[in-house]
């Protein structure tokens, strides 16, 4: 069974998923980042696949996108980090990052990979849903992948609507207008967004990310759908770590216990 | 006329090239202009206000001018569209004067824009003083250090400048930079996009402001030469508005040869380019697919050009489309062939080109063209924010 689905299944709430760059800080930190998000008790990993160009992300992510390719962080690079991940990570894996590096990998080649290597999902912010149901799809099924698109305040409902009809693994709810970044708390507007949304009752999961950074945000963002992703924050604990596994321990009983 | 029809589809596609690429957050906007932009700039009073402005404050029709020295050098007859003479010295100002009215009657109140050389910022700074709009134009710092003069002239209109840091930091990262604040400001704000790139509609939005530029050529060309098809038009293409706008009105005449001349740097195969064409392939960038310099990897190059408009990786999807359905004729032109060509023209004729327009020049040394032909040069713009780097470069 997909892990994906297997965690939605068993878990209904307070669900935590952790973004992080793959090949940062250092080019070979990707899998003893996973495990250390594993043993802390994070309950996704998604591995962000760096790209020159992320223009949904805020100057956090980009930084560790332009670090991880001045590393030497790439797609082949990637896959044989994750070869054997499977022997020490149980979590679900998504793979998140932008459309062009994929379909240069070959789109058939690179979802027969996910598979071969264990990756349950992926995000891809610039993968229209026309070209998904059209080109990607019967791919990702193929191959188990579950295929997570997002939404934003802006969303109209019936946009909602359809966007759930098209996931099949969970609903990524971007908090804010605005790219990633950590922001300073939760808006009253914001509280408002995710009670509309909630109201829908939507058949796929949902997780809110974008400005999500400690145990406040975390639970408030999780008290109105099944949990929430941190990503710039993680990735700034990643960048001020002495001690990788320590910090990542520390950092993420915190988001969870407050 | 099949393959050869260039028009964009109803996904935004031409051929194979196009589309909305774009993430979710910017859905919203991106549509509302799709939805909207036709049936906008088809009204009586979007005309109205779209040709009065081109006329008595941008200075349209610009000339269509024989260029006697340069035709008797060449031994052809060419003729020079003189966008140069647009008021703040560039094409560009076709593009925003209908996007800022577009905004306007969208209920915008605030424009962002990316710029390269500057020019298309200035452009966008004028029309947001003239329309009284808040205006911030992100700028590579590279281009901000090589275009000292446009970053002054957009203060001076009042706009803010804010460099863009990352990558190369020249047009590419700019564009990034405004899609990211787009997404930051996604109610109140509209991004100007400078070339025929980005998400549709964009292409095909800015082709159709810019095809002012061929509508003219075809009339001004009838009075002159009493037909209204030159037998080539010869444009320089960064992003690709300029030449898209002097090729719109002659896309589907075949027997117009469109040339489209790209930047070709210290040399197409030096690793110091932005010759798209020749080094790119198929891929997705600013939310169309499009040609692109990327590696293997899928990751964007940067690239090289002496001129910061021509200094961009991709080509906007009409160009790609030209390039692969043959429609267009592809050619690359080094830095040191667009100085001297640059310097060419000044001394022949008493106008000093904008280098990215000095590329189009360039291109006659390695055309092939018979001597009874008619061509058309699209003069992109004037030289004046280009001194320094004339002087820099110093041939003269
Ligand atoms: C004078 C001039 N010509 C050409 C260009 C290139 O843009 P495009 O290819 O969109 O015409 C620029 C861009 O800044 C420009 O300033």
């Amino acid at each position: 069974m997909n892990r994906i689905d297997q965690l939605f299944e068993n878990k209904k709430e307070n669900i935590l998923s952790i973004y992080f760059t793959a090949g940062f800080p250092s080019l070979e930190d990707t899998l003893p980042i996973m495990q250390a998000i594993e043993e802390a008790g994070g309950d996704i990993i998604e591995v962000g696949m760096p790209y020159s160009d992320p223009v949904a992300d805020g100057p956090t992510i980009q930084e560790s996108n332009k670090k991880a390719l001045e590393n030497g962080m790439n797609m082949k690079k990637l896959f044989s980090q994750l070869g054997d991940m499977r022997e020490t990570v149980s979590l679900p894996v998504v793979l998140m990052g932008y459309l062009n590096p994929i379909i240069q990998y070959g789109v058939e080649e690179f979802c027969r990979k996910c598979k071969e290597v264990g990756v349950d999902g992926l995000i891809l912010p610039d993968l229209p849903i026309q070209e998904y149901q059209d080109e990607y799809k019967e791919t990702f099924d193929k191959y188990d992948l579950r295929n997570t698109f997002l939404i934003s305040p802006q969303t109209s409902e019936q946009r909602i609507r359809t966007i759930d009809e098209q996931s099949d693994g969970f609903i990524y709810m971007v908090s804010s207008h605005g790219v990633t970044g950590a922001k300073s708390g939760i808006s009253e507007e914001q509280e408002a967004y995710f009670e509309r949304v909630k109201a829908m009752n939507l058949k796929n999961p949902r997780l809110i990310g974008f400005g999500i950074s400690d145990h406040k945000t975390f639970s408030t963002a999780s008290s109105y759908c099944n949990g929430a992703i941190i990503g710039s924050a993680f990735i700034k604990v990643l960048q001020d770590a002495d001690d990788l596994s320590t910090s990542v321990k520390n950092y993420i009983q915190g988001v969870k216990q407050g | 006329m099949g393959k050869n029809m260039i028009k964009v589809d109803e996904k935004g596609f031409y051929g194979k090239f196009g589309g909305a690429y774009v993430p979710e957050m910017l859905y919203p906007n991106v549509e509302e202009l799709r939805l909207n932009y036709e049936k906008i700039t088809d009204s009586e009073d979007f005309k109205k206000e779209f040709d009065h402005l081109l006329r008595d404050y941008v200075g349209r029709p610009t000339p269509l001018y024989l260029a006697e020295r340069l035709s008797q050098k060449y031994g052809v007859k060419i003729y020079l569209k003189r966008e140069d003479l647009c008021h703040t010295g560039a094409h560009k100002v076709n593009n925003t004067i209908g996007q800022i009215i577009l905004a306007k009657k969208l209920g915008k109140k605030r424009i962002i824009a990316e710029t390269g050389a500057g020019q298309h910022g200035v452009a966008t700074a004028t029309v947001c003083a003239l329309m009284g709009m808040d205006c911030v134009v992100y700028m590579g710092a590279l281009d901000m250090e090589r275009q000292k003069p446009n970053v002054e002239r957009m203060r001076i209109l009042g706009a803010e400048v804010v460099p863009a840091n990352s990558g190369s930091k020249t047009l590419k990262d700019a564009t990034n930079e405004a899609m990211r604040q787009w997404i930051n400001n996604p109610v109140d704000t509209h991004y100007i996009i400078g070339s025929v790139v980005g998400p549709h509609p964009y292409p095909e939005m800015v082709a159709r402001f810019q095809s002012i530029i061929s509508k003219e050529i075809k009339i001004q060309l009838k009075e002159k030469e009493n037909k209204e098809n030159p037998d080539i038009v010869i444009a320089c293409v960064g992003g690709g508005s300029n030449a898209a706008g002097a090729f719109y009105h002659y896309y589907n005449s075949p027997e117009v040869r469109l040339v489209a001349v790209e930047a070709a740097g210290l040399g197409v195969t030096s690793g110091k380019s932005a010759a798209t064409t020749a080094l790119g392939s198929p891929g997705v960038l600013h939310g169309s697919k499009t040609l692109l310099m990327q590696t293997e990897d899928g990751q964007v190059v940067e690239p090289h050009s002496i001129s910061a408009g021509l200094d961009y990786p991709g080509i906007g999807p009409v160009h790609a489309h030209l390039f692969d359905s043959g429609r267009g004729e592809f050619y690359a032109v080094e830095d040191e062939d667009a100085m001297k060509a640059g310097i060419e023209l000044s001394r022949l004729e008493g106008i000093i080109p904008a280098i990215e327009s000095a590329h189009a020049l360039a291109v006659l040394n390695q055309l092939e063209y018979k001597d009874t032909d008619v061509i058309v040069i699209n003069l992109s713009g004037r030289g004046d924010k280009d001194l320094d780097t004339y002087i820099k470069w110093g041939g003269y």
